[in-house]
């Protein structure tokens, strides 16, 4: 078995305000330190991520495979679910349609589900370009490795919110996030 | 005067506190107190400690009130803080008060009933004479007469009423109780929530609430079903095992109290119960909590929520003494800048009503 | 500094962080919306701080540098209180100066020195629903936010504006966050509303005793309650800091005897000494040119 965090303190702590600023920041890249070897189905920002959000009271849902299976149930003591009642789902870059995600409910949003998504590149200045809270004028995010019409699924729930999905994308040891509230249109 | 800025706030903090525990200890010349001397003499307040801290642990809370001078409120928190800090082994199996051995049992609803009625120690029939020889300290009393324990069953009293199809049955909730501890309230609460928050909810708060409800505030006619204390065993399944294992012993106080209720479209009229379980011996607040937990049944039982005690947000969120000394004393600390802000507005306010007011002065 | 090893970093248990984390992160995804949490009973009671100092230690790191203040003051017993707390449990790095602090946590005022992106800024909140003193239950009022129902709160300004000429609310003034959801500010005087109002930093809110989280992500809307005839204005005495002048900050009023003698002082208490201290500079370049 692959060991988890070094110092799971103080590493879990770095990693939370990684993915804080980047739900803060829509776009904006944060770089994970973990010094983590996960399976070699994770990229060590995404292990990182998991490690620091998941545990027993959430439960998960995966296409990560077998060793990452075992490795997440270990180290996370996470229950596994379905995709539409996991409270973290985590998508090795084919993720499942939003609609069959948990949004929550207009009195609950916060139960909506979080999305990791693995792929292959994130860059900043290009791409996709996001708007709303947390944007000063406007952040560009390019991405490399999520299917055609992404965001044009994602944008279809809009008239949902509060209700909602917030998406967390990994890539080597970088991440970045689209909270539900972004509004993101393609480059 | 000239004006300098408050400044010390840390020098004044070490030196109120210093100065508290010089008070705590008092004069220096009366032996010290032992926290066993707490734990054996001002037994009622440790129980009351340990059911309102939540914590099972006669030391600790003999600790906490030699620590807090004797503010059970203030060792009641002392023992929750605490107590938040230990590492969870798992979650107890729910206790078999059946199979308690009692120390007291009284029903107020039989003449007599198996088991037999048991006052044991209580103050019920004491004439409240202060006893001036306590004062002296004097020998040790003798012990009192003891009995051969008697080995027949006990069975509780709304067991008797359900077998004669008289008593609602209470439904055996398959899911696993809330945490509250864990998790926050939301409402409408189930039972088991509710029941976990009277259980540690403040003494005079249940008190004031349930003796409410017998004056008319709520729909109640209440009989003490039966009250009983005494000790019972908490066993624990730990999952790698498969059965279950006795971890120890704890005092508790249950009572059950019998309400008639007058039946609805789907229910034939029966009894029901409020049900009250303390940790150490606390009958006033089992009874309180009792009642409280009838009074709560309304909208189950269809009944119109018109008092305080039914009201579950207002009971549920305003038992929890540790939250609401909180929130209370948290008026003493500074509040200036919104009272400056608030003297602001007012004086605005004042300018306007005078502003209005002078046209009407200068007409002759 | 040393930290009391007897505790985890910052007191919380790991699972317990990750339990408010997970709540934080749902909180800025949707800004204003009040998140329930299991919270924890603290070593310090109910009401005073016990939600900002779980959002603090659930954020806090061995880096960070760490400002708190109570009335704006980082002297006031209070807030010399909860920083010896974090000095002791977590080891941080504390200071007094804005500009230095990665994380301040606050009672009742915003700095008066603009935040920047490189800080957060934890509130500490007594009562997180705006709607309270309206309407009690939070079932009714979780539903009112589900609806975005907030009519009753209008006309409860609009009575305000009837009977006194203005709106009697000057301190937990009401805004809607992002057009979406009404919020409490916390109980900050009206007149540090416009400072949410797209801030570059940060901002969470904790309410311990009523166990909710909830935040205001960087450059989001925050606008105060108001009509078209009756617009906001925020208020602060009509005076200038006898301390270092200002007269744009928000004064502390000090009375000085019992003949109505008062003076004004500025409430934040590190912005008036930076000013002091420039000015002293200042006067001694003079001097010395």
């Amino acid at each position: 078995m692959r060991p988890g965090f070094t110092d799971p303190v103080q590493d879990g702590q770095s990693c939370f305000r990684a993915v804080l600023e980047a739900l803060s920041r829509p776009g904006r890249i944060q770089t994970v330190a973990s010094g983590l070897t996960p399976p070699a189905a994770l990229a060590p920002a995404t292990a990182a991520v998991l490690l620091t959000l998941v545990d027993a009271e959430t439960p998960l849902h995966h296409d990560a495979g077998e060793e990452a299976d075992a490795w997440l149930r270990f180290h996370c003591g996470c229950p596994m679910a379905a995709a539409g009642d996991a409270a973290f789902v985590l998508s090795m870059g084919q993720p499942p349609a939003f609609a069959s995600l948990c949004h929550g409910t207009d009195e609950e949003p916060e139960r909506g589900a979080t999305l990791i998504i693995q792929v292959k590149a994130l860059e900043e200045g290009r791409g996709w370009r996001l708007r709303g809270p947390g944007i000063e004028h406007e952040h560009r995010l390019h991405v490399e490795g999520l299917p055609e019409g992404f965001l044009a699924d994602r944008a279809s729930r809009r008239g949902l919110f509060p209700r909602g999905v917030d998406v967390v994308l990994c890539a080597e040891d970088r991440l970045a996030a689209l909270p539900r509230t972004t509004l993101a249109e393609e480059g | 005067m000239a004006y300098v800025a408050v400044k010390g706030g840390e020098r004044a903090i070490g030196n109120a506190h210093a100065w508290l525990a010089e008070t705590r200890r008092g004069d220096a010349a009366v032996p010290e107190l032992e926290v066993a001397q707490i734990g054996q003499q001002l037994g009622l307040a440790v129980d009351r400690v340990m059911a309102e801290g939540s914590c099972y642990d006669r030391d600790l809370a003999a600790l906490a009130i030699k620590q807090s001078k004797g503010d059970l409120i203030e060792a009641a928190f002392l023992l929750r803080a605490y107590r938040t800090t230990l590492p969870r082994f798992g979650y107890a199996e729910p206790l078999d008060t059946a199979a308690m051995l009692i120390r007291r049992r009284v029903s107020a609803t039989y003449k007599d009933l198996p088991g037999g009625q048991v006052l044991g120690p209580t103050f019920d029939y004491t004439h409240r004479l202060l006893d001036f020889a306590l004062a002296a300290a004097g020998e040790a009393p003798l012990p009192a007469p003891e009995a051969e324990a008697e080995d027949a069953v006990a069975p509780r009293v709304t067991e008797l009423l359900s077998r004669e199809g008289l008593m609602r049955r209470e439904e055996d909730a398959s899911e696993e109780p809330a945490d509250l501890t864990r998790q926050p309230l939301s409402f409408p609460a189930a039972r088991a929530t509710r029941l976990q928050n009277l259980a540690r909810g403040d003494e005079g708060f249940l008190l004031g609430l349930g003796y409410s409800t017998q004056r008319g505030y709520g729909n109640a006619h209440p009989f003490v079903g039966e009250i009983r204390q005494g000790s019972v065993s908490v066993f624990l399944m730990p999952p790698e095992l498969g059965f279950e294992i006795e971890i120890g012993e704890i005092d508790v106080t249950e009572c059950q109290m019998v309400n008639q209720f007058k039946g609805s479209r789907t229910e034939p009229p029966q009894f029901t119960r409020g049900y009250g379980l303390v940790l150490g011996h606390g009958e006033r607040k089992a009874m309180s909590m009792a009642l409280v937990d009838r009074a709560l049944m309304a909208d189950e039982l269809g009944e119109d929520r018109t008092a305080p005690a039914q009201d579950e947000e207002f009971v549920l969120l305003h038992s929890d003494n540790v939250e609401a000394t909180g929130f209370v004393e948290h008026l003493k600390l500074p509040h200036y800048v919104d009272f400056q802000s608030e003297l602001e507005v007012v004086r605005l306010m004042r300018a306007t009503v005078a502003a209005n007011a002078e046209p009407e002065q200068v007409e002759p | 500094m040393n930290r009391d090893e007897a505790y985890n970093f910052a007191y919380l248990d790991e699972n317990t962080k990750r339990m408010i984390r997970r709540a934080l992160l749902k909180a800025v995804a949707i800004p204003g919306h009040q998140v329930p949490f299991g919270a924890r009973e603290m070593p310090l009671p109910y009401g005073w701080g016990t939600g900002g100092i779980q959002v603090t230690a659930a954020v806090l790191g061995p880096k960070d540098v760490l400002k708190v203040i109570d009335q704006g003051a980082d002297d006031t017993t209070n807030a010399v209180s909860i920083r010896r707390f974090f000095n002791r449990v977590a080891g941080v790095e504390t200071t007094t100066h804005t500009a230095d602090a990665t994380i301040i946590q606050t009672r009742h005022r915003i700095p008066e020195a603009r935040l920047t992106e490189a800080q957060i800024i934890v509130y500490q909140v007594p009562m997180p629903e705006p709607l309270f003193r309206l309407e009690p239950r939070l079932a009714e009022t979780k539903r009112m936010h589900a609806l975005a129902d907030y009519g009753l709160m209008h006309v409860k300004l609009y009575e305000d504006i009837a009977r006194h000429g203005h709106i009697a609310t000057s301190y937990s003034y009401p805004v809607m966050v992002d057009g979406r959801y009404l919020m409490s500010p916390s109980p900050i005087p009206a007149f540090d509303n416009p400072k949410m109002d797209r801030m570059p930093a940060l901002q969470l809110f904790g309410a311990g005793r009523e166990k909710r989280i909830y935040a205001v992500p960087p450059y989001t809307d925050v606008r105060s309650l108001d009509f078209e005839d009756h617009p906001f204005r925020p208020h602060r005495a009509n005076a200038c800091c006898e301390l270092c002048g200002s007269r744009t900050s928000y004064l502390d009023e000090v009375v000085t005897d019992d003949r109505g003698g008062r003076m004004f002082v500025c409430s934040d208490t590190d912005y008036c000494e930076t000013r002091q201290e420039d000015q002293r500079a200042e006067n001694a370049k003079g001097a010395a040119a």
